[in-house]
């Protein structure tokens, strides 16, 4: 120190002993928010962890995140409906993220690559029905298998897989695509009853001594309305029709076919029927276009494949060659009120796509399972008042999603694993939302959305080939690079170089810690954090 | 612009870093080894854009010069903030002589090196606005026409904050400083008034002139990387928000700066021998009053007696920097990139 | 080797016997001369390894030779006046920095009214300014004390300052002997700098001192040019054993060890003055003259060893405190201390105003009976004075001037002023 000439002149590292953290009056403090996607997500998959994995190119790391939650992904990445990407914050600033297209390539880059599950966890000794296969039951399959409970998976169909077999067709989910990933469920040694009907869920307890189980029948039943029908009327339900179609067998249909209903299997079928040889396909709807229940995706694709849309119309009577529809308007309250005005339409058949109904012969003697509405009550962890006794999926009253059926699923095998070991199973708090207004936009670059390439409208007409395409990789990756990352950090080093105090470490881990000896509780690193993952603390004075 | 444009990643080359770039897509501030010129423990207030500013320019150029960097410094709050005696802030050889001579300074730090066949040492001069615009303007602009081998670095805060928040030539109009109050017909500093200094700096020819800010961090970078390219005088003028003397909240230090650049109010650009040769374009374009509703110094432009009057002549300013630099997009490049099929995996 | 040489070509060639490393330059007469002759040696490539700076601004000048010696380099400028009084700040600076930098004062007077010849306002302008200043009799001195001022200030690390009459000295001609490269090769070692701007060994240079330490760092200043007041005589010495040649040092008497009146002055007039206490001598008179060679740190024990013995001591001056009298009389006063010396401040030469030793003749012959006032101005023009004073008290309100005439410069205009 005495070498330098007295006080003009000063030593390097000086400053240190100076800890301006006494100025304080707020520490940052960095926070996991809840990305609004993560929230949307039926799933709850989380989807910003596996994107986070997918930015770096480390696929692999990306689906074993996504299959933490979900055992599906190459499925849900072609048939969820994705209300992730609608709750994408990046919506307010270009467009949501491709989350379910990101979603697919992984599940396809991981059939690709061979990737198992993980393994089953150790024996528990306990055993587990699952009754139905579809993707509540598959997905329960799994978590419970992980945890290391035994599992007898069994279905009234031929062929696992429930209602993404037998509901949503081919071209929207390839059955080799469908086959693969139950398969990998099945190999974490379930025990699989195909054909097989249960006729009273007590005796099926007693004999097969399970220690819980898991009703995931689904809504297997299209409803039946009254209209007058001619003898010669072509009339069937639009799941008895997607069923058949799938077990190759597709009735006859003729050449004008009415599909009566606004949901997605009013689509599924309308698209069915135009593959089958269908001239015209239209679609009778008794609201508008507004109002109509089935996704935008799956009515634009019907409508490019020349689905034809009759809105506010009811179907008044069937004949053979023909279909009397009755017109109708919007009231005040948004409800349609017939208008006393007729039109004929010339239809071979017609097919009802009205909704479905849950075939609950099995509880019938199960007095003290609730049942309402046609659907299963069950409590906050999908228990019914059935001792050990769960149902989720179609059968309960929910959205009728696949996604939300893989998260029953979960949901229920967690609520299953907690009362065969004689625990409570506690939801962990959720972590505040990362809304748009805790993000700081500029500094994602601007990155329009990549359209996911489709097959062309000649291809389509006459097979059940794929129409919605795979991203390439560069694509895939891309995409992924365009999540914002809400509310986590993702390691941008903005904080550690917007300080002006140098009050931020960089760890070796990636991450960052505030220096609290010289913090002075400016917050730039909170305001400037792109994906609002700081947060302000007051200190205690 | 010597920056490269990096979109394929979420934050592009807007943040500090990215854990995705490779090392030599990132900033320098990015690397825990940087040189933290200026190190913690200065007294600067909290949110200081000078601190931030000195920090990312010189650890810049010490990356530049391979850690072969000497800096002289002008009277200020730079110089009182990080060195009062018995601390030091500086991790480099650093040298405050006065207020008005830190060019001149440095003509003679260069000089010495030269004569000492150190080539391979730079030397850097920096100041505050009042330090270079002002008091230190006679000694800047020898230096400039001497050619001496001098990176000049202005960390313009727009006023005298050190002595507590006075007019400098580098002061907007209508700004309230100490010594011009908001009272009066024309509150704040007078219009038609103040000293361009970049232009200044580009009519003696020299090699290289440019202009940056605090929130863009990796232009600013680029910038200094380019200064330390050329031998001779170098100039870089960069906004530095001073939550104090601008009456802006400590934590919108950067958002301050980057709404300078993004109304036009300080245009941001470089040029290299008297030629301007590329702006920093306008990204999202707001107008004047998002930038100074920020900051109380603008405070009497808004409020129970608006002047509607003065911040159109202000919007006038920012629009004259946006036609003379051409800082808006003519037809600005789509980024979007639309996959066809043929790229496609089935 | 001697050679009859202009006094400001004297001192270029010598600083460039110096080897300087860095010069800066920009013009005030009378300096110009030393400048244009180091650039011209520069550029010719006589001076090597020297960089040659012509700046903006004297302020500059001396902020360039701060930068240059901060970073290690040997600093050399000259100056005269206003330059002095513009390059003030740096000035301070540079001694508070502790940088070696040598520095040629032209001395000349400070305007207003703008005036270019000699006096030494300049010098006592920056007197407090913590630099060594030192006073050249001849041009002979004035050239050997640079060598001298570069070993002095590297030794110590403080500026010094050389003062050399403006035109007196720097544009008379003369016979010099200029030294040989080796010679002051070999006197004056390369310049090892105490604190340095270097890359592999960064500190911080400049800090700011608060109150709980500026005293001290004022006061060590003021230790290191006490050290001064020990270097200086040892340096002559030194360069007195390298050259044969007395030059420098503190104090340097003629003729004073039996004189009952000593003239006690700095700089060039002193050859003046020995010849008029010669002729003195001459007549009989007890007078003697002790030059002083180093103004800053000021030898006040040399001083008084070299004057305690004499009952008189005239003082002149070529500059003068406005309001107060002789700057170089207070600090001789100063160094009297508990003798009985009476001390006679005369004011000279100001502005360039000729020393003639008539003057001097007239002023030592009062001098010895007794007869001079505390102070008094050589050869002021009472008339002029009197007419001015006489207009002003008739246009505004100016107090009492004539009588403030008559009691500071004695009373009797006869008496006071020597015409």
């Amino acid at each position: 120190m005495n070498k330098r000439p007295f006080a003009i002149t000063l030593d390097v590292g000086s400053s240190l002993l100076n800890h301006t953290g006494s100025w304080r009056v707020e520490r940052p403090t960095y926070v996991d928010r809840l990305p609004p996607c993560n929230n949307a997500c039926p799933a709850g998959e989380n989807i910003q962890g596996w994107l986070y994995e997918a930015e770096s190119g480390n696929y692999e790391g990306a689906w074993r995140k996504l299959v933490e939650e979900n055992p599906l992904p190459a499925i849900m990445g072609r048939i969820c409906f994705h209300p992730c990407e609608r709750a994408c914050n990046r919506v307010q600033v270009d467009e949501a993220v491709g989350i379910n297209a990101v979603e697919r390539f992984l599940g396809d880059y991981a059939l690709e690559h061979g990737l198992r599950l993980p393994d089953a966890g150790p024996d528990s000794g306990k055993r587990v029905l699952v009754v139905g296969a579809g993707p509540a039951g598959l997905s329960a399959t799994y978590h419970l298998r992980r945890q290391g409970h035994q599992v007898r998976l069994v279905d009234s169909s031929a062929q696992l897989g429930g209602m993404m077999r037998y509901g949503i067709p081919a071209y929207r989910l390839p059955r080799a695509v469908l086959d693969a990933e139950i398969a990998r469920v099945i190999a974490m040694d379930v025990e699989v009853m195909l054909n097989y009907n249960v006729d009273d869920i007590e005796v099926e307890r007693e004999s097969g001594h399970f220690d819980a189980i898991f009703l995931a029948v689904g809504a297997q039943l299209g409803k039946r309305v009254n209209i007058p029908a001619g003898d010669s009327a072509k009339i069937l339900d639009a799941v008895s029709f997607l069923h058949e179609v799938a077990e190759d067998n597709p009735p006859l249909l003729g050449r004008r076919v009415v599909i009566y209903g606004g949901g997605d299997t009013a689509m599924d079928a309308a698209r069915t029927a135009r593959r089958l040889g269908a001239s015209e396909a239209v679609v009778v709807y008794r609201r508008n276009q507004e109002k109509m229940p089935a996704h935008d995706e799956e009515y634009e694709q019907a409508k490019v494949e020349g689905v034809t849309m009759r809105w506010l119309s009811t179907i008044n009577r069937v004949e053979s060659d023909k279909i009397v529809i009755e017109k109708m308007r919007l009231n005040a309250e948004g409800y349609p009120e017939a208008t006393g005005e007729y039109e004929e339409l010339g239809a071979d058949a017609v097919v009802l796509a009205l909704g479905q109904d849950t075939d609950l012969s099995l509880i019938a003697r199960a007095s003290d399972i609730e049942v309402s509405d046609g659907s299963v009550q069950v409590a906050e962890n999908l228990m019914t008042n059935g001792r050990g006794i769960f149902a989720g999926g179609d059968a309960v009253p929910a959205e009728r999603t696949a996604t939300v059926a893989v998260g029953h699923g979960k949901k229920a095998a967690r609520s299953i694993d907690a009362y065969v070991r004689g625990v409570t199973f506690e939801v962990p708090a959720k972590h505040e939302l990362a809304e748009f207004g805790l993000l700081n936009t500029w500094y994602y670059s601007d990155a329009e959305r990549t359209q996911r390439p489709e097959l062309e409208k000649v291809r389509r007409q006459d097979n059940f080939e794929e129409v919605v395409l795979g991203l390439t990789e560069r694509n895939a990756l891309f995409e992924a690079r365009r999540c914002m990352s809400c509310g986590n950090c993702f390691e941008c080093d903005n904080c550690f170089g917007v300080c002006p105090d140098n009050a931020v470490i960089k760890l070796d881990n990636g991450k960052y810690e505030f220096n609290l000896d010289y913090c002075k509780g400016c917050g730039i690193c909170a305001h400037e954090c792109p994906c609002g993952a700081i947060e302000m603390v007051p200190e205690r004075i | 612009m010597t920056k490269r444009p990096v979109r394929f990643y979420q934050v592009g080359s807007f943040a500090v870093g990215n854990r995705l770039l490779s090392d030599d897509e990132r900033t320098v501030q990015s690397d825990p080894n940087r040189a933290n010129s200026i190190d913690s423990g200065h007294r600067a207030c909290q949110g200081c854009g000078e601190a931030l500013g000195a920090r990312y320019a010189l650890d810049a150029a010490m990356r530049a010069t391979n850690n072969q960097l000497v800096a002289v410094n002008a009277t200020g709050c730079l110089e009182v903030f990080s060195t009062p005696y018995p601390e030091t802030s500086w991790r480099i050889p650093w040298l405050h002589s006065l207020f008005g001579n830190a060019p001149a300074v440095a003509t003679g730090v260069a000089a010495a090196l030269r004569v000492k066949g150190r080539s391979d040492v730079r030397v850097v001069s920096q100041g505050g606005d009042g330090g270079t615009v002002d008091i230190g303007f006679g000694c800047l602009s020898g230096m400039f026409e001497r050619n001496d081998d001098v990176l000049y670095i202005c960390y313009d805060n727009e006023g005298y904050m050190n002595t507590g928040v006075q007019r400098s030539g580098a002061t907007p109009p209508a700004a309230r400083t100490a010594t011009t109050d908001v009272v009066g017909p024309q509150p704040g500093n007078t219009f038609g008034q103040g000293k361009d200094v970049p232009r200044i700096a580009m009519a003696h020819d020299v090699a290289y002139v440019a202009t940056a800010t605090v929130a863009d961090l990796h232009d600013l970078e680029a910038k200094v990387e380019r200064a330390m390219q050329f031998r001779g005088a170098r100039y870089l003028h960069v906004l530095v928000p001073c939550p104090l003397g601008w009456g802006s909240a400590s934590n919108e230090t950067i958002h301050v700066a980057r709404l300078a650049k993004e109304t036009g109010m300080f245009p941001v650009f470089e040029a290299e021998y008297g030629v301007v040769t590329s702006v920093s374009k306008i990204r999202r374009q707001a107008p004047v009053e998002e930038y100074l509703k920020l900051q109380k110094r603008f405070a009497h432009l808004f409020g129970k007696n608006p002047r509607p009057d003065i911040v159109a002549h202000l919007q006038e300013i920012a629009n004259r920097n946006i036609e003379r630099y051409g800082l808006l997009e003519q037809d600005a490049e789509p980024i979007a990139r639309h996959v066809s099929s043929s790229e496609a995996s089935a | 080797m001697l050679r009859q040489i202009e006094g400001s070509r004297a001192v270029a060639e010598t600083v460039a016997l110096c080897r300087p490393e860095v010069v800066c330059a920009y013009p005030i007469s009378p300096q110009t001369h030393i400048i244009e002759a180091v650039g011209v040696m520069v550029k010719e490539g006589r001076l090597s390894r020297c960089e040659f700076i012509n700046v903006e601004s004297e302020f500059a000048a001396m902020s360039v030779a701060i930068g240059a010696s901060a970073t290690g380099a040997r600093a050399y400028t000259a100056t005269a006046s206003q330059g002095l009084l513009y390059m003030m700040e740096a000035v301070y600076n540079a001694a508070g920095l502790g940088l070696p930098i040598v520095m040629t004062l032209a001395n000349r007077a400070i305007g207003a009214p703008i005036n270019i010849w000699n006096d030494h306002s300049d010098a006592m302008a920056v007197r407090d300014s913590g630099w060594i200043q030192i006073f050249a009799e001849t041009n002979q001195e004035a050239a050997d004390l640079h060598v001298q001022a570069f070993r002095l200030a590297e030794e110590l690390s403080v500026p010094v300052m050389v003062c050399v009459d403006g035109f007196i000295l720097t544009h008379a001609v003369e016979g010099v002997d200029l030294l040989e490269q080796s010679i002051v090769d070999a006197f004056l070692p390369p310049y090892e700098p105490r604190q340095v701007l270097d890359p592999e060994n960064p500190v911080s240079i400049g800090a700011m001192v608060g109150p709980e330490a500026f005293q001290e760092v004022r006061y060590l200043a003021h230790l290191r040019q006490l050290d001064a007041l020990h270097r200086i005589p040892a340096i002559a010495e030194d360069f007195y054993a390298a050259t044969g040649r007395r030059s420098g040092g503190l104090v340097r008497s003629y003729r004073a060890e039996d004189a009952e009146t000593i003239v006690v002055a700095m700089g060039s007039v002193l050859g003046t003055i020995k010849d008029a206490v010669d002729v003195r001598r001459d007549a009989g008179e007890k007078i003697g003259v002790v030059g002083i060679t180093s103004f800053r740190p000021f030898p006040s024990q040399a001083v008084h060893e070299a004057l305690a013995h004499a009952s008189q001591i005239v003082v002149l001056e070529k500059a003068f405190s406005i309001g107060h009298g002789g700057v170089l009389a207070t600090d001789v006063a100063m160094a009297l201390q508990g003798t009985n010396c009476k001390i006679r401040e005369v004011v000279a030469g100001l502005g360039g105003r000729p020393i003639t030793r008539q003057s001097l003749d007239k002023l030592f012959y009062k001098a010895t009976r007794g007869e001079l006032d505390s102070l008094l101005f050589l050869d002021l023009d009472l008339d002029v004075v009197e007419r001015e004073v006489e207009r002003m008290k008739a246009t505004r309100r100016s107090g009492p001037s004539a009588e403030n005439v008559l009691r500071d410069l004695g009373t009797t205009r006869g008496e006071g002023a020597l015409s």
